[in-house]
């Protein structure tokens, strides 16, 4: 099912008096309203409350942050449901859960527990090598990570609402989103520069995309959901370099908790998300933060969580 | 000369907004800082968290120039967040969540519940001739609308569409559903 026939159900449930819930328009609304925010992961209600309070629009529930996930080892699942339920509980902003890669079962569990949104996620262990979560058949939205647009596109025709970058979690370092970003605006900016139909079909083929989505992207110039960012953001100097880069809105994973003073390094991002292209703004917020994270050198990494997802 | 409309950009949905205000024939600028404020004749609040908002308001000192503006009678769009902003009384906000008390109506935070249950709805809209297709995402509940307030539209009873002077408020988002006609309505008002 293409995205296009997605939207025009939506449209035509518009016209019933009974009001129509998980659809598309809903869906990608929420991710409409966390632009220019940080969505930050948290490990305890205590976590998330210092995350509310430093200003985060969302957080991501999870049992382990990417560094420390790394560092445990062996499979990584969806959190506890009794954790999930202990931030939902501690904060009145949006709440998201993270399932393994085609965990239909766990993104079920997550949907029941009234997450307001579901990660397909990297960073945990893949559940199904081949097959990624049937993401129109939940109620609930889901955002997916993309190294590339063909990679976007596939999730978005499976169903994401929110696609964000694959930057290597846990690094503290930003090389890897950069490259996500660069080539999905990039490839963007060629479709929409395409000259004729025919070679829309050749890019659809290149990028192992859905034709329908190729072609709206040649229509509108913009990917057809909200466009953030994930992985490697350490400081508010990162969260500005790839806000510039044309992501809409950034997930802080360890960059927050890992760094020496979380409350003051999560407030400090909140604003450099808001004013990141002041650099009078950044210049101020940048000071006397503390230690950001430790960084790890992806090129020595021995598991590469961006490559997993397919 | 064509009025100029700022959108404040600190979080949220900014964007949906500018692109229907696009359409409209007006200058349409970003607002992040007092300064940019100062140049535009009417703003729209946009939806997204309001307790960020709050502190990026405070933190970037648009608070302050915001409540001058408004006390000046700048008209003002606010959409889900911005109405809770716009609110003189928030059920189930943070302690430390500004109100600007523009409008005297009560809301509740999420009061619909979480994102499973936002929702798409179509609602008739005092002066409009047909249905306005709402959207409503975590949306907020007016439990209380004070009598000098007009109320514009309802869904299931509760108020939805309020207007107070040259304020007017929406629990939903008529920036996502493409009709530009209640941005129309505010700029004619203006």
């Amino acid at each position: 099912m293409s995205a296009n026939t997605e939207t025009s159900a939506a449209g035509a449930a518009a016209g019933q008096d009974r009001p129509a819930t998980g659809t598309t328009l809903v869906k990608r609304g929420l991710a409409e309203m966390l632009k220019g925010g940080v969505i930050m992961d948290v490990v305890t209600p205590e976590q998330a409350r210092i995350a509310e309070d430093a200003g985060a629009v969302s957080v991501m529930a999870l049992e382990r942050v990417p560094a420390d996930i790394r560092a445990h080892g062996g499979v990584s699942r969806m959190s506890d449901p009794e954790m999930v339920q202990g931030v939902q509980a501690a904060v009145s902003i949006p709440v998201m859960a993270k399932a393994r890669i085609g965990h239909f079962g766990e993104a079920q569990i997550l949907q029941a527990l009234g997450v307001d949104y579901v990660d397909e996620s990297e960073v945990l262990t893949p559940a199904d090598e081949v097959h990624h979560i049937d993401k129109w058949a939940f109620t609930v939205p889901f955002v997916c990570g993309a190294t590339n647009l063909g990679e976007a596109l596939r999730r978005i025709g499976e169903g994401a609402c929110m696609i964000r970058s694959k930057g290597e979690a846990g690094t503290g370092n930003i090389v890897e989103a950069v490259r996500h970003l660069r080539s999905i605006t990039g490839d963007i900016r060629r479709i929409a520069a395409a000259g004729d139909e025919a070679e829309l079909f050749e890019w659809a083929k290149q990028l192992r995309a859905p034709l329908p989505l190729v072609q709206e992207i040649s229509d509108t110039g913009v990917l057809p959901v909200p466009l953030f960012c994930a992985g490697g953001i350490a400081t508010p100097a990162d969260a500005s370099l790839v806000m510039q880069l044309g992501a809409e809105a950034a997930f802080v994973g360890s960059g927050i908790f890992k760094s020496s003073n979380p409350p003051k390094m999560a407030s400090a991002i909140v604003e450099a998300v808001t004013h990141y292209r002041d650099p009078g703004i950044l210049a101020k917020i940048s000071s006397g933060l503390g230690e950001a994270m430790a960084g790890l050198e992806t090129a020595g990494l021995t598991t590469k969580m961006a490559e997993r997802g397919w | 000369m064509k009025p100029r409309v700022g959108v404040l950009a600190l979080q949220g949905g900014f964007a949906a907004h500018a692109a229907i205000l696009h359409r409209l024939d007006v200058r349409v600028d970003e607002i992040r800082t007092a300064e940019q404020l100062a140049a535009v004749d009417a703003l729209v609040m946009p939806g997204g968290e309001s307790t960020t908002m709050s502190m990026l308001l405070e933190r970037s000192g648009l608070l302050e120039a915001l409540a001058e503006r408004l006390d000046g009678g700048m008209g003002v769009l606010g959409t889900c967040a911005g109405m809770i902003l716009l609110a003189a009384e928030v059920v189930d906000g943070r302690a430390d969540q500004h109100s600007l008390g523009m409008v005297d109506i009560t809301v509740r935070r999420n009061a619909y519940g979480t994102q499973i249950e936002s929702f798409e709805a179509d609602i008739d809209v005092d002066g409009l001739e047909s249905p306005f297709h709402a959207v409503f995402i975590r949306a907020p509940v007016v439990e209380r609308a004070g009598p000098e307030v007009e109320v514009l539209a309802r869904h299931e009873e509760r108020p939805v569409l309020c207007r107070s002077g040259r304020v007017t408020v929406a629990a939903f988002h008529p920036e996502l559903s493409g009709d530009g006609r209640l941005h129309a309505r505010f700029l004619a008002d203006l």
